[in-house]
């Protein structure tokens, strides 16, 4: 299949990129591709005018200041998947990134495309939603400013993006002493997509949780927390039965599950509930059960 | 190069792999023509419409476009319906007309309405957007049961209840088996839609010679022989005139069988522009436009008696034709699956009822096994029923059932006779590979501890090598099942060997050189087997149905033989002997006794092809033409044996080991019968785990690419462990039997029995195909909730 005719431009600078996508009417961002350029050759997307973020400077990379990560928009899955800096500051992160799609997929597709995207099938939000990452966005009239995962998924495909806006960089914590995260997901088997993810940061200290943060993907339009769950676990021992008694909570945090052939709202709610049992296990470093 | 190696039975490296895996292989869309145009398709959007008009004004005038057709112009132009190839006899068959562009009626979504042709396909393709199509939605109907029941939409009007035809094959007491019997099992078995998925798409690019008044049609076709013949009917270009290659071809799986409407449209385009015409689907298009595999609704039934003695199995079945009759469709859900019911059993009594259904779905026929694994799934699945019904052991019921050894011809209740079999050496020693009862003494260990650990057996055989062509024209295909062989030696020693089949992956291009090479002493590599051409090959009825093995040897071991006897002959008059004291062997005719002053048959070939000096009596020339008629099928059978495991929680299923032991009688090249066994038994066992066509009410293929339609990926597989027993057919002259579809044949049921096998203990009974976590987690949880 190929595309409807387009324009492309390929700006040098994070200004005349944003000078573009508000300036070419109907105009949309691309970096790696993987997610718009599909969507346009079924023609279900038909923007007159691309914006190739790929030459821009300054938006590749990932630096550690302090207590955070900081990773340019740019970022390709793969890079996220091999640095050294991510593997030891935040080995969550690392871990996730080497699991997005398949190798051509994580060469190609970039984190902040992902972000933007907010494809409810996508790993990243699901565990930015969990970490508490603060996506920076530059452009449109607002200049340069910052959204919290919290406030940056709105529902499928929908973010607090503003026509013109640009993510530019995704900053996340540092894991601190104590603190520890996994991932884990139901691909699809066709896709390789997540039917639902689910990831967890927990803290634990003096033989307790004293902070959990589970965030949960695929199940509803945006990633959601499991607050319930979390608050379930603050204060308890990590066991197998402190564990159950939060993932037996999940589905309270889950209103209006979406479902398609494979899997249903029900059972993605089900899944949620099973995949967060083991996520927990893994990263409270329990036994499986 | 004269060689000793005997290499019958040996893994030689596939010649053909060299440039297909470097990229320099020749498929349909690499080839381009001087002044080529290219042709995209306008499909329906709707699965059942009325054309009230169609614009095409504003595509005429895009930039690039050189035409736009529609199906009017092309009837116009004297084209005709696409023929059906296969009429079941005797049951009231009806062959609704199959225009290839639909006129003024759409019956699926992917219909053809129109064609533009552009000098780019992207000017063609974006010109189909501006194509203006007025439909008035007509009811819609998907399923072949529901197409059946009163008030459904008739897919054509004139044929009544949807009904294309209604077939039996009975043979025995079926009711004095049921009334006897102990025990009767019975299922309603969905065996789902699947979409054959080829690596390459279909393609075709017609050139018509206006000076000539020929036509050249490369096209991806497993049967280019069959294409001419079928072209020549609905094109009017006579067969004389039309020249059909298949260049590589990047497999078929039987959906390349078909002729398709499009061979036509590109010749038809050809003929309007005078210029060579080029279309390739993409892979939408292969979902909605190729033809898909199985879908069935079967309702089957076994009797059995107490002591696990098979009587009798009964069933209706309605078969999905979708909207127009494919090449073969009418005979893959009857000849080639009623006629299967007894599988490797005795069954005294077998009656089935089929019925064959037109819906507003895409075309259906052959996908690997054809007719086949969906026969084999109805008894297996049974004899497990009986099993458990009867707490006996599923191998142990099956070995009482097995037929027993036979050596020439077994006739079984659907009047089939089977060539040679010998049953029970294959399941004793798949029983060993898997370490059988070891395995059930585990099985019963996880389950105690709530694990969900399954096991499936299977012992099949199957119907392949088609066929004697007498029973070709009696069952209602529509040609011949032979096939023909030129063994052509040339002046310097070198063969080509000509063949009418038409593999596409298969790897016949080294194993038919292996025979030759084995039989007269030549090299390999010296042996270029020439295929997929009608005008350089001599006739043949193409590759399907685990045929060209089989058959095609046949007539090249008839070529060889005819080549020894000449060679023979020329060495004896050389040799100054008597032709009687001439031996050939290794590639040597020598007087006994004598190999060192022999002729090597590259001298004979230099003598016969010079012709300096021939005997009396001797034509020149070095080569010789067979023909092969068989006088039976072929039946490979074997037993596979898989291990599964559920999670409880999610509904996954880990697919942890396979087992097969195959008999395909003589093998020419392990590793290629090795590769063909993997093969099947993935295509098998995704029907069980991943795949399955779905349509939604409004006839909407929902399962429409590769990101919702799951095809298998290596990383779901367990490593397969492969056994073989060798039980020679008396059939052709090498012994062999075809593998190009047992491991489909085998797998599905094997692995659909894994399954319930892990699951029957807590009151599942039946979970509809495939098996995916939902499903699965659902029949667990419905179950418990039943109490049980």
């Amino acid at each position: 299949m190929q595309t409807a005719p387009f324009d492309y431009y390929r700006p040098e600078t994070v200004a005349e990129a944003v000078d573009l996508l508000t300036s070419v009417e109907g105009s949309r961002a691309i970096a790696g591709g993987h997610s718009l350029l599909p969507a346009m050759k079924l023609r279900v997307a038909n923007p007159p005018a691309l914006v190739d973020l790929s030459l821009i400077e300054g938006l590749t990379g990932i630096t550690q200041n302090g207590d955070s990560l900081m990773i340019g928009a740019l970022t390709s899955h793969a890079a996220v998947a091999a640095s050294d800096v991510v593997k030891a500051a935040c080995p969550v992160l690392a871990d996730t990134a080497s699991h997005i799609g398949d190798p051509q997929v994580r060469n190609r597709g970039t984190i902040g495309g992902s972000l933007a995207h907010a494809d409810p099938a996508a790993d990243y939000p699901t565990l930015m939603k969990a970490i508490g990452a603060t996506i920076h966005i530059t452009g449109g009239g607002g200049g340069e400013r910052s959204f919290s995962a919290d406030d940056f998924f709105v529902d499928l495909f929908t973010t607090g993006l503003a026509a013109g806006e640009l993510v530019t960089a995704v900053e996340v914590p540092v894991m601190g002493t104590g603190q520890s995260g996994a991932y884990i997901k139901h691909r699809h088997p066709a896709s390789s997509y997540a039917v639902v993810g689910v990831a967890a940061i927990v803290t634990v200290e003096g033989g307790s949780c004293t902070a959990a943060a589970i965030g949960i993907g695929g199940v509803t339009g945006k990633p959601e927390r499991a607050a319930s769950a979390e608050a379930a676990l603050v204060g308890q021992e990590p066991s197998n039965d402190s564990i159950v008694a939060a993932a037996a909570t999940v589905g309270d945090d889950l209103a209006n599950p979406i479902g398609d052939l494979y899997a249903s709202g029900e059972f993605r709610v089900h899944l949620a509930s099973v995949l967060t049992k083991r996520v927990l296990a893994e990263a409270f470093g329990q036994p499986a059960d | 190069m004269t060689t000793t190696e005997r290499v019958f039975g040996k893994s030689v490296r596939r010649l053909e792999d060299p440039r297909l895996i470097t990229g320099k292989g020749r498929f349909t869309d690499n080839l381009s023509r001087d002044g080529m145009a290219h042709m995209v398709v306008v499909r329906s959007p709707y699965a059942h419409a009325k054309v009230k008009s169609i614009d095409t004004s504003t595509a005429a005038a895009m930039p690039g476009v050189v035409g736009v057709y529609t199906g009017q112009e092309m009837a116009a132009a004297g084209f005709g319906g696409i023929p059906c190839a296969w009429v079941v006899p005797d049951s009231d068959t009806q062959t609704p007309s199959h225009p290839p562009i639909a006129i003024d009626t759409v019956r699926y979504v992917g219909d053809a309405v129109a064609i533009v042709l552009a000098e780019s396909e992207a000017q063609a393709r974006d010109a189909t957007y501006a194509v203006d199509v007025d439909y008035e939605r007509l009811g819609v109907v998907v399923n072949p049961k529901a197409a059946t029941e009163d008030g459904a939409p008739l897919v054509h009007d004139e044929v009544a209840g949807n009904q294309c035809f209604h077939w039996t094959v009975s043979g025995g007491d079926v009711e004095a088996a049921f009334s006897q019997a102990d025990v009767v099992v019975g299922e309603t078995i969905v065996n789902q839609r699947l979409i054959p998925t080829a690596m390459e798409p279909r393609a075709a690019l017609g050139d018509w010679d206006s000076a000539m008044e020929s036509v050249t049609l490369w096209v991806t076709s497993q049967n280019p022989h069959i294409a001419r013949f079928l072209l020549s009917l609905d094109t009017g270009i006579p067969e004389h005139k039309i020249r059909v290659v298949a260049p590589d071809v990047g497999g078929g799986f039987g959906s390349k069988i078909a002729h398709y409407p499009e061979d036509s449209m590109v010749i038809f385009a050809s003929q309007q522009l005078d210029r060579p015409v080029k279309w390739t689907e993409t892979r939408t298009e292969n979902y909605l436009a190729t033809t898909h595999g199985r879908d069935h609704v079967e309702e089957v039934e076994m009797a059995a008696k107490s002591d696990g003695t098979i009587l009798g199995l009964r069933a209706k079945t309605w078969a999905n034709l979708g909207a127009y009759l494919s090449t073969a469709s009418t005979g893959v859900p009857t000849i080639l699956h009623g006629l299967m019911l007894s599988g490797a059993y005795t069954i005294p009594a077998i009656h089935e009822d089929v019925y064959g259904v037109f819906t507003n779905t895409t075309p259906v026929d052959a996908y690997r096994g054809a007719g086949r694994p969906e026969a084999t799934f109805m008894v297996e699945r049974m004899m497990d029923l009986v099993a458990r019904e009867l707490s006996m052991d599923p191998v142990e019921l099956r070995r009482k059932n097995l037929i027993p050894p036979f050596t020439d011809g077994h006739e079984v209740a659907t009047g089939l006779i089977y060539d040679t079999g010998n049953y029970e050496p294959a399941l004793d020693q798949a029983l060993e590979m898997f370490g059988y009862e070891e395995a059930r003494k585990q099985q019963s260990a996880a389950r105690a501890k709530g694990r969900l650990v399954g096991i499936g057996v299977v012992t099949y055989t199957e119907i392949c090598g088609l066929g004697p062509s007498e029973v070709a024209g009696a069952v209602g295909f529509g040609g011949g099942l032979w096939e023909s062989a030129i063994v052509r030696f040339h002046p310097s020693g070198k063969v080509h060997l000509m063949v009418g089949v038409s593999p596409h992956g298969q790897g016949e291009a080294t194993t038919f050189a292996q025979i030759v090479s084995d039989q007269l002493g030549v090299a390999v590599e010296d042996v270029e087997v020439v295929y997929g051409d009608t005008d350089q090959t001599p006739m043949g009825w193409g590759t399907y149905g685990s045929r060209t093995t089989p058959v095609a040897s046949g007539a090249i071991m008839g070529a060889i033989e005819e080549l020894k006897e000449k060679g023979t002959k020329i060495a004896a008059h050389l040799l100054e002997a008597a032709e009687e004291d001439v031996e050939f062997s290794d590639g040597v005719f020598s007087v006994k006794g004598s190999r060192e002053e022999g002729k090597t048959i590259q001298d004979i070939a230099l003598a016969a092809n010079t012709a300096w000096s021939m005997p009396e009596g001797v034509d020149p020339g070095f080569e010789a033409s067979s023909f092969f008629n068989p006088a039976n099928f072929v039946y490979p059978f074997g037993t596979h044996i898989a291990q599964v495991e559920v999670d409880p929680e999610t509904g996954e299923i880990d697919f942890q080991r396979y087992v097969a032991v195959d008999d395909c009688g003589p093998i020419i090249n392990p590793m290629i019968v090795e590769g063909q066994i993997h093969g099947g038994i993935v295509q098998g066992a995704a029907q069980v785990l991943w795949e399955g066509a779905h349509y939604d009410d409004e006839g909407n293929l929902t399962t429409g690419s590769m990101m919702d339609y799951a095809i298998p990926k290596a990383e779901f597989l367990p490593k397969f462990e492969l056994g073989k027993t060798e039980t020679p057919t008396n059939v052709n002259p090498l012994g062999v039997k075809g593998v190009g579809e047992t491991g489909t044949i085998g797998s599905t049921p094997t692995v659909y029995n894994a399954v319930m096998d892990a699951l029957a203990h807590l009151g599942v009974e039946q979970i509809d195909m495939p098996l995916t976590p939902e499903k699965v987690w659902r029949a667990i949880d419905e179950a418990q909730k039943g109490g049980n």
